[in-house]
Formats: structure tokens, sequence, C-alpha cells
């Protein structure tokens, strides 16, 4: 440790600042490699600007300024404006709606000057802020389902502004924050049933809707026999039967079915279809005619980014065609490719063996985060670690279980490494807000 | 301090671990278990560029090149790159208007994509290119393509040399997909024959091509790629000067000449009129010419010298001599009184020549070709009471002619030869009934009646008189540069056939004495050259066509066959002209003349003469004009029933009175019979071209 300047270091977690700077140098070698072009002049490149690997160390050194002006805070600072960056982050949500740009179909993003500003991104500092914030006020108590759902609302508020900009992707993020609520007291069951219910839909789209309620009806009965000394003690045991079987073939199915002709657009259906290698059912397809109609020709593949995206891992092997020499990713096979299928550019130029490597240093990070929110003292430190965990994991395994065909395309970036400077900013603030509060763990913050 | 919740941490990291444990397994199914994804990157991102060869060279006897490569280049345009382009400049230049410009730069986003190169004209004119190359800075997004286009730079020997074009779907399934579309392959002549020596091999260059389909550079810097080999030279016995010769002397005539070396089999020139400029199938008008020569009727795409049939006439004579003087029906002293006619049989067979003894021997009713003669001679070869019975004569007549290499395919080395007919029995039993004699057939003897040969046929058996009794299959190529034991093409080429050596020495003096007096004091003394000996035969063949559904008699067919000089052959010529009236007019003179350019290099004055009369005298059989008008009007109809487009028609309704009036048609025209139509040399659709595609040309 660094013990010549006692002021700032003093405390500071140093696995996690040599986390960051692994993961961002691996990031600035994939974009590298996604987007170098033979003949690139390298060093002229940097100076002007003008490449996207350039452009991201310089967002790389600005993020890093912005580290150390965050080390530099006094901790009690964060705790003590979480509400006003909360009350800040869903103004710029709100700001958004009259003075957004036009930028290819999302409507979430502002112009600054010469740079693109997402209030989305930043707001999941705010809402990690805001929900420590809540959740160690002295007087919550967690306990109670009111407080449950008032932390619940402090994450979904900005997601459902996210959505009404188009961002349906960003705001399933927020959708992360219940690993906190869950840490901090939230019933076990909600995860049950949260994890239940996300099977069912899952199964309903892979069976077909009446052979699925069958299968359940036939659990149901089974239940219900093997129970049967139960149910003839207690009647409630059969009611309980009754109502989730009722439960789970009204999702199967009405649920499913409106959600994907009435909420969802046509390509996101498509997406989720293709991720599970299928046809869109023509009953769904039928209930999007008016964009069916606007799709005419410009047929293209749905799944043309899936697909490609696992040949590019896929044609990786086990320790991979090296760095520049990946066809699938020089070449523009896989689109989006250097920020959000970066991970394709790893998975093909260091194989198996990179994407291993990769995957480790991310768990390591991961548990790393969980180790040090559980040394916190104070509840705020906590729950602000635990949701700095919550969103690195949503965005790690989206992201690569989207590039290997496991997740539909949402478009979120892999921290540290996609390129982007609003993402890398917002995952280094979150880091180092970390950082900080960590190094002054000794303290109790309110 | 709330405490009760810290076993969730484990859970939590548990979920981590889960989640991270999927994603790997997942990995690892993609990257190492399955294993299609690396075929399927290859087919993505390797394209292989295949790499043509040059194709290869045929030479002639003395080494010149006669068919070689050029370049020519195809305008290629890449329709995202154009940008302020000064489309009506551009148009003028190209000499295309802007509604075309405009279809085939959509045609071309719409077929290969806006960012790649696709070909906007193929072969452009020399001038355009010129003018293009000029002004290329103006037209971003045009390019010139280098192209290899075969020349024939000395605008000869069409039908023997033949010419390339892309592959038919029939071509690349007959070759197991190894040639593929846009490929071009050898269509006639040579280049067909000998496709496999002149293609070379081709190369395959590994390239890496994007999203776009847009080649990148070089996949894993070659190191897979594997060069072309060019074609091979292929060397040919044929005299390019004297090909060019025969080709200016048949020129505006119907008609072929064939010229053979009889020591090798080797052939030093054959050309079919009408023919055309070889170079008109290449080059930026090849559709165009060629529709135009298929629809002719005259059929310039045809090379009679290996597929027209024509009854021999005369010109057999010494075939049929050399039979029966070995079936001993007849010896060299053997003579007949000749008046005028052959009265043997029912109908008298005329004779040209009615003074006293000129059939007093073999030698003088050869020279003056004597019709009673040789009508008597096939008579008593049908008759040879050795066999007793004419069935057996004729079976024998017909090994014979076998022998010859009459009535079947020679086998030279170019594509759809025809074999000719040479009749048997069982012709005559189908048409007779089983009844008939020799004299049914008696014409046979002065070579007509059902008997047909090609003027190669001619030629070569005039070859083995010549060799008394061998000869090689007539043949062009002579050998292959580079050749190996590997390259069996030209096996059956080097072997002598010994077929008729058995014959006796007199019987070939007698002939070929015969022969030599036809020159000196016959029929064919137009042919004679001073210092050489030359045997000769000269032929009048009478031939029949239709027109309007009438059966005519067209003028006589002049035919010429030849051989120099006697003691030892070197040349052997044999020469149709069809309806120029007698052999000696105007076959001889064309024999003698090339006979002259062989063997002295140079031409004597009269030959000079001759060589300007005949080459500038037109020929071409009045009835086919008739024969065109009527085609083309059919097609303008047939055209106009179908599509409603008068165009084509409007030319045709009022008939053109000079060609419809007058023709002159004779008064006694004979219902015409199947067989009759066979012995008239009618010009053949010939298979080995394709049909003509329904379409008038204007």
């Amino acid at each position: 440790m660094n013990q010549r300047n006692p002021a700032i270091s003093r405390g500071i977690d140093w696995s996690l600042i040599w986390i960051f700077f692994v993961l961002v140098i691996i990031g600035l070698l994939a974009i590298f490699g996604a987007t170098y072009k033979e003949d690139d002049p390298i060093l002229q490149s940097f100076i002007n600007f003008k490449t996207d690997y350039s452009k991201q160390f310089y967002f790389f050194v600005i993020s890093l300024i912005l580290g150390l002006f965050i080390l530099l805070t006094d901790s009690k600072f964060f705790s003590a404006t979480a509400n006003i960056w909360y009350a800040l982050g869903i103004f710029m949500l709100l700001l958004v709606f009259p003075f957004h740009s036009n930028i290819k179909g999302t409507e979430s993003i502002i112009k600054l000057g010469a740079f693109n500003f997402q209030p989305a991104e930043f707001c999941k500092i705010c809402v990690a802020l805001a929900l420590a914030k809540y959740l160690s006020r002295a007087d919550t108590d967690f306990t109670r389902t009111k407080s449950q759902l008032i932390a619940a609302a402090i994450a979904i508020f900005p997601a459902v502004l996210t959505i009404m900009q188009k961002e349906t992707g960003l705001a399933l993020v927020f959708c992360a924050f219940f690993l906190v609520m869950y840490r901090e007291g939230l019933p076990s069951a909600v995860l049950v049933i949260g994890f239940a219910t996300g099977s069912l839909v899952v199964a309903t789209l892979l069976i077909e809707k009446t052979t699925l309620s069958l299968i359940l009806t036939i659990i149901a009965l089974l239940v219900a026999y093997l129970m049967r000394r139960q149910i003839k003690r207690r009647i409630t045991v059969l009611v309980k039967i009754i109502f989730i079987w009722v439960i789970s073939v009204s999702i199967i199915l009405f649920a499913v079915p409106l959600v994907f002709k009435y909420v969802l657009k046509l390509y996101q259906v498509e997406r989720i279809y293709s991720t599970i290698g299928r046809e869109v059912p023509a009953e769904y397809t039928a209930a999007h005619k008016k964009e069916l109609v606007s799709q005419v020709g410009k047929k293209k593949d749905t799944d043309y980014n899936v697909r490609q995206s696992k040949i590019a891992v896929g044609s990786g092997g086990f320790i991979g065609k090296g760095l520049l020499k990946g066809t699938q990713t020089r070449y523009g096979f896989v689109p989006e490719q250097r920020t959000d299928f970066i991970f394709d550019t790893i998975a093909e130029g260091f194989g198996f063996a990179g994407c291993f490597v990769l995957l480790c240093i991310y768990l390591l990070l991961l548990f790393r985060i969980v180790t040090i929110s559980e040394r916190q003292r104070s509840v705020f430190s906590r729950c602000y670690g635990y949701g700095v965990a919550a969103v690195f994991f949503f965005h790690i395994v989206i992201n690569v279980a989207m590039a290997v065909g496991l997740a539909p395309v949402i478009g979120i970036p892999l921290p540290f490494i996609s390129y982007g400077g609003t993402s890398l900013l917002t995952f280094t603030i979150l880091l180092f807000i970390l950082v900080r509060l960590d190094a002054d763990r000794s303290m109790v913050l309110r | 301090m709330p405490v009760f919740n810290q076993s969730r941490s484990r859970i939590i990291r548990l979920i981590f671990l889960i989640a991270f444990f999927i994603i790997a397994a997942r990995l690892f199914y993609l990257q190492i278990i399955s294993s299609e994804f690396d075929r399927l990157a290859m087919n993505n991102a390797v394209f292989p560029k295949i790499i043509y060869p040059e194709r290869g060279i045929i030479y002639d006897r003395k080494g010149k090149a006669i068919l070689n490569n050029t370049r020519m280049y195809d305008l290629m345009v890449t329709p995202a790159e154009i940008k302020n382009l000064d489309t009506f400049a551009f148009c003028r230049l190209m000499e295309i208007d802007t509604a075309e410009f405009r279809f085939r730069i959509r045609e071309a986003s719409f077929k290969n994509s806006r960012v790649r190169p696709s070909v906007f004209q193929s072969i452009l004119k020399p001038q355009m290119q010129a003018r293009f190359e000029e002004n290329s800075w103006k037209f971003p997004g045009f390019a010139l393509v280098e192209r290899p286009v075969r020349t024939y730079p000395y605008n000869a020997a069409a039908h023997i040399l033949g010419y390339i074009n892309e592959v038919d779907p029939e071509d690349v399934e007959r070759s197991g997909n190894f040639y593929r579309q846009g490929d071009y392959i050898g269509k006639s002549g040579l280049e067909y024959t000998y496709e496999k020596v002149l293609m070379g091999q081709r190369g395959v260059q590994y390239m890496i091509k994007d999203n776009l389909n847009r080649l990148v550079g070089k996949y894993k810097e070659g190191i897979l790629d594997t060069s072309a080999v060019a074609g091979r030279g292929v060397r040919t016995y044929l005299d390019i000067d004297l090909q060019q010769l025969a080709e200016k002397l048949m020129s505006n005539k119907v008609g072929a000449v064939v010229a053979i070396d009889p020591k090798t089999g080797g052939i030093l020139a054959m050309t079919s009129g009408p023919d055309f400029n070889p170079n008109e199938l290449t080059g930026p008008d090849k559709n165009k010419n060629y529709s135009r020569m298929v629809l002719d009727v005259a059929g310039p795409l045809l090379n009679r010298a290996i597929n027209g049939r024509y009854p021999p006439g005369s010109t057999y004579k010494p075939v049929g001599a050399l039979v029966a003087l070995d079936e001993g029906v007849i010896n060299p002293s053997s003579g007949i009184g000749c008046a005028g006619a052959y009265y043997g049989c029912n109908r008298p067979v005329r004779c040209t020549e009615k003074f006293g003894g000129h059939a007093a021997n073999l030698r003088l009713a050869i020279a003056w070709s004597c019709n009673s003669f040789f009508s008597n001679t096939f008579r008593l070869t049908v008759d040879n009471p050795k066999y007793r019975n004419p069935r057996k004569g004729l079976t024998r007549w017909k090994e014979y002619m076998n022998a010859f290499d009459l009535g079947r395919r020679t086998g030279i080395d170019l594509p759809s030869e025809n074999g000719g007919n040479v009749p048997d029995t069982v012709a005559y039993d189908k048409e007779y009934r089983g009844s008939w004699n020799s004299c049914t057939m008696v014409t046979i003897g002065i070579g007509q009646d059902k008997l047909l040969v090609t003027p190669l046929q001619m030629a070569n058996s005039i070859c083995i008189v010549a060799n008394r009794g061998y000869y090689y299959t007539p043949h062009f190529v002579e050998k292959i540069d580079g050749e190996t034991t590997e390259d069996t093409l030209l096996n059956r080429f080097r072997q002598k056939h010994e077929v008729l050596t058995h014959i006796s020495d007199e019987a070939y003096d007698a002939v070929i004495g015969g022969m030599q007096d036809v020159v000196e004091h016959g029929t064919a003394r137009i042919a004679q050259i001073p210092g050489i000996n030359i045997c000769a035969k000269t032929g009048t063949a009478e031939n029949y066509t239709v027109v309007d559904h009438k059966r005519l008699k067209l003028p006589d067919n002049s035919m010429f066959v030849c051989f120099a000089p006697r003691e030892n052959p070197r040349i052997a010529i044999a020469v149709v002209v069809e309806n120029a009236g007698f052999g000696a007019t105007w076959a001889g003179p064309i024999a003698r003349i090339l006979m002259e350019k062989y063997l002295n290099d140079t031409l004597q004055t009269k030959s000079k003469d001759d060589l300007e009369r005949i080459g500038n005298s037109n020929l071409m059989p009045a009835y086919l004009k008739r024969v065109q008008y009527v085609e083309d009007s059919t097609r303008a109809r047939r055209w106009f029933e179908k599509t409603n487009d008068s165009a084509y028609l409007k030319k045709y309704e009022q008939p053109d009175r000079r060609i419809v009036e007058k023709y002159p048609f004779e008064k006694n025209n004979l219902p015409l019979t199947k067989e009759k139509s066979e012995s008239a040399a009618i010009l053949r659709d010939d298979k080995q071209f394709r049909k003509p595609s329904f379409q008038p040309v204007s």
C-alpha cells in the first residue's frame, strides 16, 4: 500500500482498483481489436481522438480523474446528498422527454455539445445511493410491507421512465436492485416466486400452451394426492394448491399472450423467440400487423445478430484465433461489435481460455464487492455495496448471456469493457464511491 | 445492526456462482464441444477466389500463333461510390440513354449490392475504352477491369479453331460441377476437343471478405493459395497462309476445301464456305454476330468440310476402280465401247464424252471420266461371280468403302463430324422390298444414288490412294507443348492404318496413272502445274433441294480431288463448290492454286489471275435468298402471333417482288421423296450449334 500519501490512500481497498485497471485495459484491447482497420496509424489516431479505442482511452483518463475526485470526497457527502442525487437523476430523466435528440431508435439521450449524455445510465448511481439511504434510515423497518413497497418504488420509478424512452434494456437493470432488498430482508418467497414465474414464462415459450397447462394440472393433482393427509387436517393447503394452480395456468394462457401481443414490440418478441431458436407464432405476429407492415421491404433476419455472435464465440475454440485475427469480429459480421457485443471479440480472439479468465476476474470483482459490503458497519455503505454488486452482476450476466445466445438481445454494456463514455463513467463512479465508503468503513453513516 | 440476514450474503454469492457457471458451461459447449461454428465462420469470411489461367495458344505448322489471348476491358460500377456524376456526359460517352443508365445501376445495386463492383458493360469497344480512360476522373464509382479474351490474329480458320463461351448448365453438370457458372469453356472446334489441354489449371486464392462481401485481404497471408498454371500450347499441321488462301478462294461460295498431308494425316487447310471472321465471336458484338449467323440460312456456322454430305460424283471413280481391280472383276486393260451413254440397264446412264475409244482401258476411262465404264464396273463388282449373289457383292463393296473410311466418321479432332452415307442391302431392301439388282443402284458407280461423303472423307480416301493403301486418321494437332504419357488425346492419330495395302501395285499404278492422265490430257488439264506430276479426278454431281415445297434441281456441284506430287505425295486435296457446274471450272483451279502455294510457295501468273477471278466471284446459290425470305417472314409472323409486336412483320407485308417472282422454278418439278431429299446436299441444322433463340434480328 502506498504509505506516502496517507490522506487519500488510507483504508482504500486496492484489490478493487487493480481489478478496475485490468478490466479497463482488457476493454481497450477488445475495442482496439474490434475497430482497428489495417493501416490505421495507431499513434496518430490516439492524438487525433478519431478512433474508438483512442476515444475510450480518453474516457478512461477522464474516469480516473473523476475517481480521484471521489476518493478525495468525504464519505459523508454521499449519504448526505443521496436523496438530492436521486431527485436530480429523476429530473434529468424527465428532461429527456422534451430535449432528447434523435439517435437511432432511442429517445433517451440528451446531446451536450459533442457528448451524448444518457440520464438513464447515470440514474443507476442515484438509485443505488437513494435505496441505500432509504434502507439505512433509523425509522425504516424493512420487515414491513409498506417499507418494502417504497423501496421497490424507488427502483421501479426510473425504470418506468426509461421504458417510456424506449430503452427497455436499461430499464431492466433497475430490477437488479431487488438483490439489495433481498439482502436487507425481503422475504425469500419473493425470490422464489420471481424465479418460478420466470421459469413458467420460459416454459410457456418452449412448450405448447395447452400441453403445458395439462402438465401443470397433473402436477397439481399429484401434489394434492401426496399431501392428502395434510389436506385432511387443514383444508387451506388444498386452497393454496388450487390458488397456485389457477395463477400458473392463467399466466400461461392469458398473461404471457397478453404481454406478447400488446405490451412488447414485435422486434422484442422476435428477439425473445430467436434466443430460444423458434419462429414467432402466427398469433403474435398477427397482433403486430402495423409493425409488420412497416417492416415490409427491409426484411432482415431477426436472429442475424444472435447467429453471428454465436458463430463468433463458437469459432474461438479453446485458445482463440488471437487478437486482430478473428474473421467474424474484424470484418463486421457481428453488429454492435464494440458496444453490446464486445464479448465476441474476446471470445473469438482468445477462445474459451480467455473467456474463462475474464469471467473469473468478474466473479472476483463481484465476490470482493460482497465481501466489502459485508464488512461495513454502516447500513448505508452495505446497501450501496450490494447495489453496486447487483448492477454489475446484472450487466455482466445479461450481456454475456446475450452474446452466447442464452438471453434475448438487450442493448446493455459489459462493465468497463464495452465502448461508450457514459457507461464507463457510470461504472467508475459506482465503483469508486464504494471504494471511498469502504475506506471509512469504521464510520457509521446514516 | 441487523445481523440476522448475514446468511443471505452466501445465497447471493451462490446465485453469482450459478449464473457464471451456466455461462461458462454454455461457452464450453459453443467453443469446445460444437465444431460447426468454425466452419460457419469460414463460410462467412473466407472466399475462395478462382484464379483463371491463361488459355493455351494454338500454333500453325510454322510456329505462328493462330489463336492467342488478348486483353479487353469490362466497365465495372460500384453504385455506392457514384458521386456528383455528370450522368448526361457519361451516357453520351457510353452511347446509351439515361433511362438505360438508371436501369443498369438499379440492376447492379439489386443483384450485387451497392457497395460491391458489378459489371456495367462487359467488353468495351476499344474506342469507348479509350474515351473512358481519358475521362475516368470525371466518373467516380466506375472502373475498368481487365479480362482475357481470345483473339485470332489471322482472322482465319474459324471453323477449325472454334470459340469459347460461358458454360451452360449442361456443361456444368457434365463436368461434375468442375466448371462454375460464368466460367468459359471451348464450345466448338479445337477449343472444344483440346479443352483440357488449353484451359490449364485453375488456382485458388483464399480471400477474406467482410459482412458486405467485399474482399478485404488475403486469408492467412495466402499460405493455402495455389497458383494458376497456364494452358499448354497446341502445335497444329495447319498452314495458316494456305488456310487464308483457301478461305479467300471459297469466299462467297457454298462448299468446302480440305487439304491433307497424306504422309501424316495432318490437315494443312480446311475451309467451309460461307464462313466468318472468328473474331466476330469474341469482343463486344459477339452475341449480336452470333444470332445473325444462326439465322443465316446459308449456315456460316456450319463446317461443311466435316458436316456437308455430298454425292461424290466422278471423284468416286478411282476408289471404285481400285475395288473392282482388287476384286478381280476388271483388270487395267479392261475397256468398253461407249457412245455417250450406258445402256446396260433400263434407263441409260449418260456419259459426257462420245468419241470412240475414250474407255478403251482403265487409264483412259479414268482420264475421260467415262460414266459407261464405271457403271459397268460397279455392276461387275456387285454381280461378282465369286459371290453368286448381288447381296454379298454389295456387302463386300460396303466393306471396301468402310476401309476407305467412307460411310463412317473418320474420327478427326473436331466435334460433331458427320459420317456420310454408304448404303447397304438393308437400305435397298427397305426401299425396293427386297427386289433389287445391280441395275437399281448402278449410278453408285459414278458417285450418285445413295452414296454420300463429306469433303474430309473425300480427301482422306485420296490420301489412301496416294499412299497406296495406308492412312493416318486426319487430324490437326501434331503435338502438345510439354506432352507427357498422360496426354492420350493424340495417340489415335499416330496409329498407321494399313487398310488396303494388300491391293496390288499394278492396280494402284493403273488408277494413279489414270489420275495423272486426267491432268495431263483428260478433264482436268486446268490443274497442271509445270514440273509437278499431279494426279486428280474431277467430279460433277447432280443435286436437288426443296424450295416452297417443290423439288428443285440445282446446278451441279463442282468437285475436285487430287494429290501431288505423284512420286512422293505431300498434299491431297478435296474441293466441293456447291451449284457451280463442272468440276474443272471452279473446283479444279482452286485445288491447283492451293497445291502450287503449298508445294512451290509461289503462284504462277496464271494462278494469280485465277485467284483474283475466283476470289471475287459470287457463286452463292440463288435459291438461298428465297429460303431466307421464307424463314425470316415466318419467324416474324410467329413473333407477331406471340407478342403482337408487328415491327418485324411490317417488312414482309409488301412482298419483295424481285425475290418472289424472279426465282426460276423448273417446270417438271417432281414430288419429293424422302430418300431423294437425302441425296441432295441440303443445309442441315447442326446440333453442334444451339438452336437459334426465337428472336428476329433487326
